[in-house]
């Protein structure tokens, strides 16, 4: 098999890969992109597709702040199929404790210049009718976004090949060398790419510094109207997904098609992909408590998928530590597809030379000591 | 808390095979149910149908009858989750019995969401439940010796039959009556049939290309005309119903579950028999199922005793396969702005444009809907030669409060 050779391979087409693949290529590289599977197949296909802003580190706000207004730039040109949504989030608060981090969340938005707004239990019910009676408020952030992973991604690699990029589906990398300032990609067919950039965009499957954590999510038939903002209890930060090995949380998301998508649930080390009876048992009573009529409404499908989380949930952008020709594009854990964009600008600008918009250091996978990337 | 049962043996689905496995299974097991989703056993065959001699005889045996009940699940342990009405109720088995029999299988050509085209099986079943049918003029289309026996049902209940059209060729259908002829049970059903149907046209190598309201346009030889009629009730040959084998994680081969000789697929202790395992019809499915439930309950040597008469229903399999396989203009019907997921409204065009099923679903929707791609996927596996073969619980459409209570 020939050797193909580009300035960037790009590893895995989830929504990161393709994103990298349409910002190298927009720089003028050539970029050739390999995903073993279909393009936005992997986590990108079984998350929710929240584009949100996030408030647990400055670090993580910088990174989702930014990558949403990446988003918001390409909203006029996003195809119907990607089902954008202008829906906002609202964030729901139980009981007076609640209360407070919604004033903390606020004033943390507030401050850094995005828009929330205090809901009393008034406001929530009359902003979301199926919410139980008896809630203490909520926060809404009206400038948070859904898409349709899946279509984004294909979406983002249809530009990227319009830009010149080469996409191979179906192949898997089996291996990645770099020796002289070039790297080698051999592919499962035989084939190999050269390249003086290997972006490691593979997600759960990424070898440095990543575990996968399993969720779940189902979706509803039809029900126009139901729920019309992605609806988040904040017991979500609090408690409901604390450092358990098994965890849910109350998650509802208004699809483009009318459907509800009810979320969500966390676990470490399960490498079993099929869906946890017991698990989806809670996670529905869990989003049941808070809406009650979610229980006669009828659920088509459930499924998993597996993210990639790093021990201080924030994603690995930058050079391997081992292996400097490696860029990782990993770790986004549920923030994937918002940060997907930010993601592919830093590496753009990094392999560019160019200054980022924001600094990359809180990113970096040198971040970590050496010895912890091996195991 | 959700209601939980605890059987030796469960038969899923209360056909042909699962009376008979279930029967069978009950001479020597200590507890055998039967599941099945409909209010009264006899599948879709023996449906509305209460003196068969499979359902006086389960009726008469400590077989317990759960109907109305619908699998949806499996929570892992050797158990399913089924549903009651809007109840919960989880089933444990030592040994499964899947006969969850096959479905029609629709072909999309241009026309065929309009109201008045309905699957064969689907207008019967209708008309079973009271549906008004006499004096309307029905074509029935398609493929298969059930267009006949649906044709017969329709005519007696006072439709006019204005015409049966049998896709497979004029050569195909002789030979494979010749076959028939040499099976008295089968003869004798067939000249029944034929008796019911006398002086309707039964028209070989002929097949619907465009429906519109009132009138069918049909081709054959090369001719294509316009009929009219109420109804065009349309049956392309059967599709097995294997989604609970897949989500159980039993094998199939070329769309049917896998099993070996005595009925077990690759799931220890998990058997299926039936439809899912190959279209052959009632007679191989209770020889199959009567195979399976000796198997279930320990009795290899009556289990062998059977498989002679399980090989002839196989060798009538191979020729009712043979004899009705759908030609490829079949294919070629559909044009770009046909509807192929009618859950939702996905055309061909755009599922053309796509390699793999998973593609297909996450590009387009197709098979995302209620139905869950039970009609639409064997279209796309037809039209495209693409397998849908992915299943996700619950495998029907459950309300949410089902799936949330807890074991």
């Amino acid at each position: 098999m020939s050797v193909r050779i580009a300035d960037v391979a790009v590893v895995g087409g989830g929504i990161v890969g393709a994103a990298c693949a349409d910002a190298f290529s927009a720089d003028g590289l050539s970029v050739e992109l390999i995903e073993a599977g279909i393009v936005g197949g992997g986590a990108s296909a079984a998350g929710m597709g929240h584009l949100t802003v996030m408030d647990d580190s400055e670090a993580q706000f910088a990174l989702t702040s930014f990558s949403l207004r990446l988003w918001k730039r390409l909203e006029t040109a996003l195809p119907a199929e990607v089902e954008y949504s202008r829906c906002g989030t609202l964030w729901v608060a139980a009981d007076d404790e609640e209360m407070a981090e919604v004033e903390r969340k606020r004033q943390f938005y507030t401050l850094r210049g995005v828009t929330a707004e205090t809901l009393d239990a008034r406001q929530v019910a009359e902003a979301e009718p199926n919410l139980r009676p008896g809630l203490a408020g909520g926060l809404l952030v009206p400038g948070d976004r859904v898409i349709y992973a899946p279509c984004a991604a294909a979406w983002l690699v249809k530009r990227a090949i319009a830009g010149g990029a080469r996409v191979r589906t179906g192949v898997r990398a089996v291996s990645t060398d770099a020796s002289m300032g070039a790297g080698m990609v051999t592919l499962s067919d035989g084939g190999r790419v050269s390249a003086k950039h290997i972006v490691d965009a593979t997600g759960a499957a990424s070898p440095d510094l990543v575990r996968p954590r399993k969720g779940h999510l189902a979706i509803t038939d039809r029900y126009a109207g139901f729920v019309r903002h992605q609806v988040v209890e904040l017991g979500y930060l609090k408690s409901a997904h604390g450092h358990d090995i098994e965890s849910v949380a109350f998650n509802v998301q208004p699809r483009a098609t009318g459907q509800v998508l009810i979320g969500s649930s966390r676990q470490y080390g399960i490498g079993d992909s099929r869906v946890d009876a017991h698990l989806l048992a809670r996670m529905l009573r869990r989003a049941v408590e808070y809406m009650p009529r979610i229980a006669t409404l009828s659920v088509v499908r459930a499924w998993t998928g597996f993210r990639a989380a790093t021990p201080d949930s924030l994603p690995l952008i930058g050079p391997s530590p081992r292996n400097g020709q490696v860029l990782l594009a990993t770790g986004h854990e549920g923030l994937g597809i918002t940060t997907s964009l930010g993601t592919a600008r830093l590496l753009a600008d990094w392999v560019a030379g160019r200054k980022p918009p924001i600094p990359i250091e809180p990113y970096l996978p040198t971040r970590f000591p050496a010895e912890v990337h091996r195991g | 808390m959700k209601d939980s049962l605890a059987f030796e043996i469960v038969v899923v689905g209360a056909g042909p095979a699962g009376l008979a496995a279930a029967c069978t299974a009950s001479e020597r097991a200590r507890s055998v149910a039967i599941v099945d989703d409909n209010p009264a056993p006899g599948g879709q065959i023996w449906r509305g149908e209460a003196r068969t001699p499979w359902i006086e005889r389960a009726r008469s045996s400590p077989v317990q009858l759960l109907t109305e009940t619908q699998v949806v699940a499996s929570p892992g342990e050797p158990a399913l989750l089924a549903a009651r009405g809007d109840r919960p109720v989880e089933i444990r088995y030592e040994k499964l019995i899947l006969a969850t029999g096959a479905r029609e299988r629709f072909l999309p050509f241009p026309g065929w969401t309009r109201p008045n085209v309905l699957g064969a099986g689907g207008l019967q079943a209708l008309v079973k439940g009271g549906m008004p049918i006499a004096g309307k003029r029905v074509i029935v289309a398609g493929s298969g010796p059930l267009l006949l026996a649906v044709a017969a049902y329709l005519r007696r209940q006072g439709a006019k039959i204005a015409m049966v059209a049998e896709q497979a060729s004029r050569g195909a259908v002789l030979k494979f009556a010749r076959t028939v002829a040499r099976s008295p049970s089968k003869l004798m059903q067939t000249l029944g049939l034929m008796r019911d149907l006398a002086g309707v046209p039964y028209r070989t190598g002929c097949w619907p290309v465009e429906a519109a309201q009132g009138e069918v346009k049909f081709r054959r030889g090369g001719r294509t005309w316009s009929e009219p009629c109420d109804y065009l009730a349309c049956g392309f040959g059967l599709v097995p119903n294997t989604e609970l084998a897949a989500l159980l994680g039993c094998t199939s081969q070329d769309g049917f579950v896998a099993v070996d000789s005595r009925q077990q697929t690759t799931q220890p202790g998990v058997y299926c028999a039936g439809e899912p395992t190959g279209i052959g019809g009632a007679g191989l499915a209770i020889v199959e199922g009567r195979i399976a439930g000796y198997s279930a309950t320990g009795r290899p040597d009556e289990a062998r005793r059977l498989f002679a008469e399980r090989d002839r229903g196989n060798r009538f399999r191979i020729k009712l396969q043979e004899a009705f396989r759908l030609r490829p203009e079949l294919a070629a019907l559909a044009r770009p702005e046909t509807i192929v997921c009618r859950c939702e409204d996905v055309s061909f065009g755009r599922i053309a444009e796509h390699r793999g099923w998973q593609a297909i679903k996450m590009q387009t929707r197709c098979g995302m809907g209620p139905c869950q791609a039970r009609i639409c996927g064997p279209a796309v596996d037809f039209l495209l030669g693409i397998p849908a073969d992915s299943v996700r619980p619950p495998i029907f459409p459950v309300p949410a409060g089902l799936l949330a209570e807890d074991l």
